[in-house]
């Protein structure tokens, strides 16, 4: 695959999926710290977003970042546009901002952390596999 | 490998005048946190104040620095 194949895949993703996230792993088994965190933090709202794993090739790593001009991974967009990495997207779950852009509600316990809602979340509630279609 | 220190004065005079705290996650130098104040940050969204910083760094982020976490804010 090209890398311009590549960036075209991912503008499209990102054009096609309200909510995406570029992140290291799968929702289910993150591969990252950062990652599981802001997974976690989706998770924890049960929105439904789509996931693209980075690690696969390292072109795709680098077409993001050319086109978000974004450095670190994970990458959050939502409505197409870049929302930020762990930092902005934890400080905004815990401000209840995400909940807000989402439209989502925060999760009546405050206390949870969102990292340990990973494994409560099922599947079907959101992640699509994108990476298939990259890996081809 | 880059201390903390180094990062504190590279931060510093991109951004004068910047409060600036840099702390080595692991001791392993290659993962960062920084917080940092500046009244540059008036203005301007979460994501362009994040940039401002990764900016000061360039290809090193993703790199050399494996990880910087970053805390923005106005005084």
């Amino acid at each position: 695959m090209e890398n311009t194949q590549i960036r075209e895949f991912l503008e499209q993703a990102i054009k096609d999926n309200e909510v995406m996230l570029f992140m290291k792993g799968t929702p289910e088994q993150p591969a990252c710290g950062f990652s599981m965190r802001t997974a976690g933090a989706l998770n924890a709202l049960g929105v439904r977003y789509a996931a693209l794993d980075v690690l696969p090739d390292q072109r795709i790593r680098q077409e993001l970042s050319g086109l978000s001009g974004w450095p670190t991974i994970p990458q959050l967009f939502i409505g197409g546009e870049l929302v930020g990495g762990c930092d902005i997207v934890m400080e905004m779950y815990e401000k209840g901002e995400l909940a807000e852009r989402l439209g989502a509600d925060m999760p009546e316990d405050e206390d949870m952390e969102p990292a340990a809602a990973v494994d409560e979340m099922p599947v079907s509630n959101g992640p699509i596999p994108l990476e298939n279609k990259l890996n081809r | 490998m880059p201390t903390p220190d180094e990062l504190k004065q590279r931060i510093e005079s991109a951004l004068p005048g910047a409060e600036v705290q840099v702390q080595d996650l692991t001791g392993g130098g290659d993962h960062f946190r920084a917080e940092i104040v500046s009244e540059r940050f008036t203005g301007l969204s979460p994501i362009e104040q994040h940039k401002l910083v990764y900016g000061v760094f360039g290809d090193e982020v993703g790199a050399a620095i494996h990880a910087l976490s970053i805390k923005t804010s106005t005084p």
